[in-house]
């Protein structure tokens, strides 16, 4: 007996919904990192239930996740390369001390 | 088989319901190590979900990927950046009312959209297990051209951050 | 030709007047020759004239000027026995004080200007001796005092003339003013206001207005003829220049006013209630001023006085119905007046002094002009047969003839005091020791003692045409239509006369030249008459506080109301003005600005409060990002 599709986007909404929540809670600027990772697992799992049960190429959403995960490790390698070349500037990884977009 | 059946959809759901904790975990654990961690098991569960939903393959991706790679640059990052004195600071800024309010009102409605949708479901899709065969054949026929791309991409991603993580002289 | 020739009569001086005063500084020293010659000419187109009307013509002319619906206002001529005799004395004696005065102004820097005034006036007093209307004979009255006030105060640097002047216009202006009602009431009584028309406009009207206007004519003469009580000016009036004395305020201006009343005599024997009034005053006039005179000690003040007495004869003479009476002594009174106001001119002009306390002795150093001022003694004093004393013999037996003892009785006292301080004066100023050794007297030119000779002459002879040696011509000549005064001769009357002269000659000799102490003893021993005359009977006094004060008083007020309440209103309404503009001001300020300041604050402070959601936390817009969607997720949901 299979789950029904519902359940695994609810799942999948749940997720997404708790890393926005990180994303917009944490202080700290690695914490954001990994909510937003957090963020793109839940996509993937849309992806590949959505495949598996309403595509008529099931391969399709596999392919796009498989995409997603490549970027999501290509855009942490980024953001963590900038947070190590902000933390040298700024000795400091907490969002609130980097404000110079503050009026 | 039914018990089995039964057995295994009582399984995904707690598995299910393990990943979510471990998300919240993730969000509200005052250590960002211990964050990292919970990630990590985040993750490795959703390799778990994928192969609930047949695809094999994703997992073992997902597994190598992110639980290997991505998370070591977390680890690393972590321990580059923090002192290792655990600090227990407050993890959340001010802005958690707001927040959680806010996701509990996008929840609500996604939940309602997805509840409503009459989603076309194909069901001969349920059955079918998606090989590395058919994914490679993807690959290198329909979506050839992202695949080119998104090669080009890594390439991009690699060289940007060892420019931007580098020292200046 | 002689009828063209009347126009010019008056027409000449006012030439001569026009080009001195606007051409004086060209003209210079020529101002008194274009005068000279315009006076000249006049007399020489009066002459004809004259003899013409003694012939018996008469000439009169006109040409219309203003129609008044009831009556014509008309220019016009009128040339009678009355004006004739006016002419020959004005244009005569002008002539010659004119000359005179060609000596006696030299040197003065306003000479043009003093020349250009006395034509003017000329040509106003011969416009008035030959009008035919009333309305004329005020025109040339007003240009008259006119001239008065400015040749009085000629010399203005002195306060004393300027101030005289103005005392001389003032008070003859209140005769004037009477003059005026005077021409009104008449017009509207018998609607008429031409002198050949009033004998037969009055015969048989009893209007009330017609001794109202004849009263009204006599306050127009008391005005210009000095008479009580407006007399005061004339006194004052010796501030201007001696010619101008001789002329205007003895010979001619002052002689308009007994002219007035001879002209328009119709009208006083149409107001029997009148004539006496008329007397009275000149009584009264020629007493009071012959008793001032007697303590007088300025040489014109003496003969101020006298004119002023004389011309009380005059008026007396008129108001008593001696019509020729008071003519014939007009006309003699002119020459020997001016004859002795010239030669008071030479004296001052030789001798540099008016006090004749400072004179004495000076016969043999100025003999022109004291032998030509004995003569004009003699004559004012009555003696025979000069001329003032066939005129002066006319008054009183007029007088004596009305039936009027009283009168008659003070006129020959006043004759009396005449004779006396005439001889006063002439004792002390040429008689005697000399009292001042600072004084070097010397005679005057020649241009000022021809005229003095001149003017003797016409002092000595004059009398006779009207005298019964010459069977008084001049009487029936000046009578001719008129109902006139010619009287007998009555023997008693010219004795006293006589007497009354010599022996004020003789009063005077005494007290004067042989026991000169007794006129200081006189004058203790007559303490309150000598008072009363000294201080010329505290009239202008009186004046000043009655009248003159109350009137600067009344100015002051006025000034004061003026200020409050006049200007009170225009500076209320600056006020006003002011008060609206700071109320502007106030909602400028406070108003509108603040409503401006409101504005600027409202935005600062939205600014402000804007300005947080500017956090730079990069957290804080994602959250609003979010929370953005959710809306617009919402708004999908509900279409």
């Amino acid at each position: 007996m299979m789950i029904p599709l519902e359940h695994y986007l609810i799942f999948a909404a749940t997720l997404f919904a708790i890393g926005i929540y990180g994303a917009l809670i944490r202080r700290n600027i690695i914490g954001i990192l990994i909510s937003i990772e957090l963020m793109l697992n839940a996509v993937n799992v849309n992806l590949v239930a959505f495949s598996r049960s309403t595509s008529l190429a099931p391969e399709t959403g596999q392919v796009f996740a498989i995409f997603v995960i490549a970027v999501a490790a290509a855009s942490v390698a980024v953001g963590l390369a900038i947070v190590i070349a902000l933390y040298r500037v700024r000795k400091s990884v907490y969002t609130e001390d980097i404000h110079l977009l503050k009026w | 088989m039914e018990l089995l059946n039964l057995a295994g959809i009582a399984g995904v759901y707690t598995l299910m319901l393990v990943i979510l904790i471990a998300a919240v975990a993730m969000v509200t654990l005052r250590s960002l190590f211990h964050s990292a961690l919970a990630l990590a098991a985040v993750l490795i569960g959703i390799a778990g979900i994928y192969l609930t939903l047949q695809a094999d393959f994703l997992a073992m991706i997902q597994i190598l990927i992110y639980v290997g790679a991505v998370m070591t640059l977390i680890i690393f990052a972590v321990m580059l950046t923090e002192h290792l004195s655990h600090q227990t600071v407050r993890q959340n800024n001010r802005q958690s009312p707001l927040a959680i309010a806010g996701i509990c009102a996008f929840l609500f409605c996604l939940t309602g959209v997805i509840v409503r949708t009459p989603w076309p479901l194909q069901p001969q899709n349920q059955t079918a297990t998606i090989t590395a065969m058919e994914l490679g054949k993807a690959f290198m026929g329909q979506y050839v051209f992202a695949f080119e791309l998104i090669s080009v991409f890594l390439i991009a991603a690699l060289i940007g951050a060892i420019v931007i993580a580098r020292k200046d002289k | 030709m002689v009828t063209t020739s009347i126009y010019l009569i008056p027409l000449l001086p006012l030439m001569a007047f026009a080009v001195n005063i606007l051409f004086g500084k060209k003209v210079g020293k020529q101002a008194s020759a274009i005068s000279i010659a315009s006076s000249l000419l006049s007399c020489l187109c009066a002459l004809p004239l004259i003899v013409a009307v003694a012939g018996g013509r008469r000439f009169s002319g006109e040409w219309l000027w203003l129609n008044l619906g009831i009556d014509q206002l008309k220019f016009g001529y009128l040339i009678d026995p009355l004006a004739a005799t006016l002419l020959f004395v004005v244009t005569i004696v002008g002539t010659l004080i004119q000359i005179y005065s060609t000596g006696y102004m030299h040197g003065d820097p306003r000479y043009s200007r003093f020349f250009a005034y006395v034509s003017l006036f000329m040509s106003a007093m011969l416009t008035l001796v030959i009008a035919n209307n009333l309305v004329l004979f005020f025109i040339a009255w007003e240009i008259m005092g006119l001239c008065s006030y400015l040749l009085i105060g000629f010399w203005f640097e002195k306060d004393s003339a300027a101030n005289a002047g103005l005392k001389a216009f003032l008070t003859t202006r209140i005769g004037d003013v009477c003059f005026l009602i005077g021409i009104f009431s008449l017009f509207a009584a018998i609607g008429t206001l031409e002198f050949a028309k009033f004998e037969g406009a009055l015969k048989g009207n009893s209007h009330v207005l017609i001794p109202v206007a004849a009263l009204l004519f006599l306050c127009g003469t008391i005005g210009k003829s000095a008479q009580f009580p407006l007399h005061v000016w004339l006194p004052d009036a010796m501030e201007g220049p001696t010619p101008v004395s001789a002329l205007i305020h003895a010979a001619t201006m002052v002689a308009a006013g007994v002219y007035l009343i001879a002209r328009t005599y119709p009208v006083f024997i149409a107001s029997p209630a009148i004539m006496p009034v008329v007397a009275i005053i000149g009584t009264i006039t020629a007493f009071m001023a012959a008793f001032i005179a007697l303590t007088a000690t300025d040489i014109k003040r003496v003969l101020a006085y006298s004119t002023i007495s004389q011309l009380g004869y005059m008026v007396t003479a008129l108001g008593l119905g001696g019509f020729t009476a008071g003519t014939f002594h007009l006309m003699t009174h002119a020459y020997f007046k001016a004859l002795l106001f010239l030669g008071a001119g030479s004296v001052i002009h030789g001798t540099g002094t008016q006090d004749i306390r400072n004179l004495g002795g000076i016969f043999g150093k100025m003999k022109s002009t004291a032998i030509t001022f004995l003569i004009a003694s003699l004559a004012i004093a009555g003696v025979p047969p000069l001329s003032g004393f066939w005129s002066k013999d006319e008054v009183l037996s007029s007088a004596f003839h009305s039936g009027n003892m009283l009168i008659y009785a003070i006129l020959l006292l006043t004759a009396f005091m005449t004779s006396f301080y005439m001889f006063r004066l002439v004792f002390l100023t040429f008689f005697g020791k000399a009292r001042d050794h600072q004084i070097h007297a010397h005679e005057s030119p020649n241009s000022m003692t021809v005229p003095l000779w001149i003017l003797a002459v016409g002092a000595a002879l004059l009398g006779l045409p009207a005298s019964p040696w010459l069977h008084n011509w001049f009487q029936t000549f000046l009578t001719a239509g008129h109902a006139g005064g010619e009287h007998e001769i009555n023997r008693m009357v010219m004795a006293s006369s006589i007497g009354v002269a010599l022996g004020g000659i003789l009063l005077a000799a005494v007290m004067y030249l042989w026991v000169p102490a007794l006129a200081g003893i006189a004058g203790k021993l007559f303490r309150p008459l000598y008072w009363l005359s000294i201080h010329k009977f505290w009239i202008d006094e009186i004046y000043d506080v009655c009248l003159i004060r109350p009137f600067l008083q009344i100015g002051k007020i006025l000034y004061k109301f003026d200020e409050r309440a006049v200007d009170g209103c225009v500076n209320g309404t600056g006020w006003i003005t002011l008060l609206g503009g700071k109320m502007h001001n106030w909602c400028d300020h406070y108003i509108v600005d603040g409503l401006v300041n409101f504005v600027g604050a409202l935005t600062q402070f939205l600014s402000r409060v804007t300005r947080r959601l500017q956090t730079g936390l990069i957290q804080n817009y994602l959250l609003i990002i979010f929370l953005g969607v959710l809306i617009l997720i919402y708004f999908e949901m509900r279409s």
